[in-house]
């Protein structure tokens, strides 16, 4: 591996992999390679520069530059009461990881249905390899992102849940990822693997939080696999510090028939980068990508989708709502590639933000690629302030301004909200982001127009 | 109630407002009228307290209280109610949580205690039958896809849930046909009380035959160039602006 001896930067990783490799040696020949290969590919590729098209916006030096120690195992000191704010009532599990490592005696499986597997990658890998073999790294693209190949490169555990055909799961199933902090910059590369069998229904709940200050790199993949005529919804809330380094990629394998939804809440974080990348790979199959980042001080929210309608029939809807105060940059980069056969494809995307300051920033660039002709594809994006006539007409009823203010915001957010079914996981939701609007009253400059960005088209 | 003595008022360094005086007595009705442009929106909104319009001069008294100090919230829960010539749509809240919120804010400045869901649906479904607007629209976001009429009943149905000493209707009745027509003006007629006061801004007189007002006053040009009793619209309406407008070129 003479490209890993190379690169000095990577020295730290270098390091930690062979430490893993040692750790790892009983494992299956496929899965030692897979890491392996996926290892040689980082040190290749080494982390992308804003040269890069996909990171244009997102610099990742400080990742780059950070040195970060594979958080230990079993060393949790967390209590049960330390967890409690972050409970769904009646969640059918609650499955704690906690810097990266899954947590049993933290997690919660008693109200899970006896057709529901669902517990740590590290203990099925141990246990019964073979079955997770035809799906683990079968879906990602470790060709186009390193962070995808650190993940591959260091996958060890993670949340494994699997759903038997024909079951439909009432009560989300609530996967936590806890940082506790360690004195020095930790990182953890999380593993899931979400397999829904055909004709199944379920919600899944991916949180991550963090419980201590200190700086945490959190590079997450989760590989969902919808299955025919699954009906899918994946919530996806990121609330770290605001040291926190994250970076995920939720890769969504929906085939015939299936119907996927996948809702991302963003309020935490220093750099925060969320790649969602579904793949409509049977006929007929449907997806709903739902986002929503609201970002203040200098957070960096960095949304990346890539949707690929790959047969005929399907169906897609995007939408982004960004809300940013202070110095907070959003990202919001959606790109949709129809490929040559996916006829009477119809996707529609929309990205909206809010800049509650003057030095808050976004930058949106959707990006169409269409290699079929018979279909229907949209796109626009906004960027506005809050509405002042809007706000001047809550007044003149009685609001106070900083209610008003905040009634217009949440009226903003609640359009992602709107799109998750009723139900445990938008309740819980719903408090999450109603805890991270900004309520302050403060002048603004900016004018109150709202005006279209212009587009980039290709294909 | 109020009084409101040579208001000027610009906008970006344009004098819109050019010296106002207007004394609105409690119980009385009123009717401004006046060529397009001429200020009475101005006029409404600096009421209302819009703070893009600037005030450069003059002073105006609210139940004894210095109107022009008081923000727009303010103004609103000491029992000013303006309906907009144009009403906001206001997407994704619905004017049942809105006019809740609104009620509450209002309540609580008074020292009165809240109403919850239950207590206060019926009082809006109540006004809400009154003005002919069917239960679903509670649950629409305030004013959005409302069209023109729609909106300015809901403009009447707020009015009606927030009860205010003073309301000043800002071409409520303009593009209504003549049977929404007659029930916005039912539903502005039952708001009359002798100790609640109305202005109503209009350019016609077919409102005033439902809505019969005690004072008819004509704003031309930033100023208030006459004032009557209800006949002064009935002259307008037949003879046009025309006639008076020599004294306003004469005062300049
Ligand atoms: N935001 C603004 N910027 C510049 N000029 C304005 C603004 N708002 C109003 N004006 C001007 O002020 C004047 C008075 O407008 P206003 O809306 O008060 O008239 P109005 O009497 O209500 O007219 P209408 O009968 O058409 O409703 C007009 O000349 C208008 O162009
Ligand atoms: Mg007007």
């Amino acid at each position: 591996m003479a490209a890993v001896t190379q690169v000095a930067e990577l020295g730290s990783y270098v390091e930690a992999f062979r430490e893993l490799e040692q750790r790892t040696i009983r494992q299956p020949d496929w899965l030692r390679s897979m890491r392996r290969d996926a290892f040689a590919r980082f040190c290749d590729a080494g982390f992308p520069t804003t040269k890069d098209e996909d990171w244009r916006f997102t610099n990742v030096a400080a990742i780059a530059r950070g040195s970060f120690a594979a958080a230990a195992a079993g060393n949790s000191r967390l209590t049960m009461e330390e967890l409690q704010p972050f409970r769904i009532p009646g969640a059918a599990c609650r499955l704690v990881f906690v810097n990266g490592h899954f947590e049993p005696e933290l997690s919660d499986k008693a109200s899970c249905p006896p057709a529901v597997e669902a517990g740590s990658l590290a203990g099925a890998l141990a246990r019964n390899p073979e079955t997770l073999n035809p799906h683990l790294g079968r879906y990602l693209n470790t060709q186009r992102d390193s962070f995808c190949c650190l993940n591959t490169a260091f996958l060890e555990d993670g949340a494994y849940v699997r759903i038997a055909k024909g079951t439909v799961v009432e009560a989300p199933l609530h996967l936590l990822f806890v940082f506790i902090g360690a004195g020095e910059p930790l990182m953890a590369h999380p593993r899931n693997l979400l397999i829904a069998e055909p004709d199944t229904q379920v919600d899944i709940v991916e949180e991550h939080v963090s419980l201590a200050e200190g700086i945490f790199f959190s590079n997450v993949v989760t590989e969902l696999v919808a299955q025919e005529n699954a009906v899918l919804s994946h919530h996806m809330i990121e609330r770290e510090n605001r040291e926190a380094f994250h970076v995920s990629t939720l890769r969504i394998q929906a085939a015939r028939n299936a119907n996927v939804r996948s809702h991302s809440v963003l309020t935490g974080g220093a750099l925060v980068r969320n790649n969602i990348h579904p793949v409509l790979s049977g006929e007929g199959a449907e997806c709903l990508i739902n986002g929503l980042f609201i970002g203040d001080g200098h957070q960096h929210m960095d949304n990346y989708m890539l949707l690929e309608h790959a047969s005929p029939h399907c169906s897609s809807r995007q939408f982004y709502n960004g809300i940013l105060d202070g110095e907070a940059h959003g990202v919001f980069h959606g790109r949709i590639i129809v490929h040559k056969d996916a006829q009477k494809t119809d996707a529609k995307q929309t990205n909206r933000n809010l800049l509650l300051s003057d030095s808050a920033q976004i930058d949106t660039k959707p990006q169409l690629e269409i290699y079929a002709d018979d279909v229907k594809c949209t796109h626009g994006a906004t960027i506005g302030q809050i509405d002042e006539e809007a706000l001047f007409y809550l007044r003149t009823r009685g609001l106070k301004e900083g209610s008003a203010r905040q009634l217009l915001l949440f009226a903003f957010a609640g359009e992602c909200l709107e799109r998750i079914a009723p139900g445990a996981a938008r309740t819980y939701i719903e408090r999450i982001i109603h805890q991270s609007l900004p309520s302050r009253v403060r002048p603004f400059s900016g004018g109150g127009l709202e005006m279209d960005r212009h587009w980039e088209e290709v294909g | 109630m109020l009084e409101i003595r040579n208001l000027h008022a610009s906008i970006n360094h344009q004098e819109i407002l050019k010296g106002i005086d207007l004394t609105v007595g409690v119980g009385e009705i009123h009717a401004i009228m006046g060529p397009n442009g001429s200020g009475k929106s101005t006029l409404a909104q600096v009421l209302a307290r819009r703070e893009t319009y600037e005030v450069t001069q003059g002073e105006v008294q609210f139940n004894g209280k210095d109107l022009l100090a008081m923000k727009a919230e303010e103004a609103a829960c000491e029992g000013l109610f303006m309906a907009f010539q144009y009403p906001i749509e206001v997407a994704g809240i619905s004017n049942a949580y809105f006019l809740r919120a609104a009620l509450n804010a209002q309540r609580k400045y008074r020292g009165e205690e809240e109403l919850d869901a239950i207590d206060f649906l019926p009082v809006l479904r109540e006004k809400m039958r009154l003005l002919g607007m069917e239960e679903r629209f509670q649950s629409r976001s305030v004013n959005e896809g409302f069209s023109g009429g729609e909106k300015k009943r809901n403009e009447i149905v707020q009015m009606a849930v927030l009860e205010p000493k003073l309301a000043i209707l800002d071409e409520t009745d303009s593009g209504l046909d003549i049977d929404a027509l007659k029930v916005v003006a039912a539903g502005v007629n039952a708001m009359r009380s002798p100790d609640r006061a109305i202005v109503l801004v209009t350019h016609y007189q077919r409102l005033l035959d439902y809505i019969v007002p005690d004072f008819v006053h004509v704003l031309a040009n930033g100023r208030m160039i006459r004032s009557g009793g209800p006949e002064l619209a009935l002259e307008l309406e037949n003879k046009g602006y025309g006639w008076i407008e020599p004294v306003t070129t004469g005062a300049l």
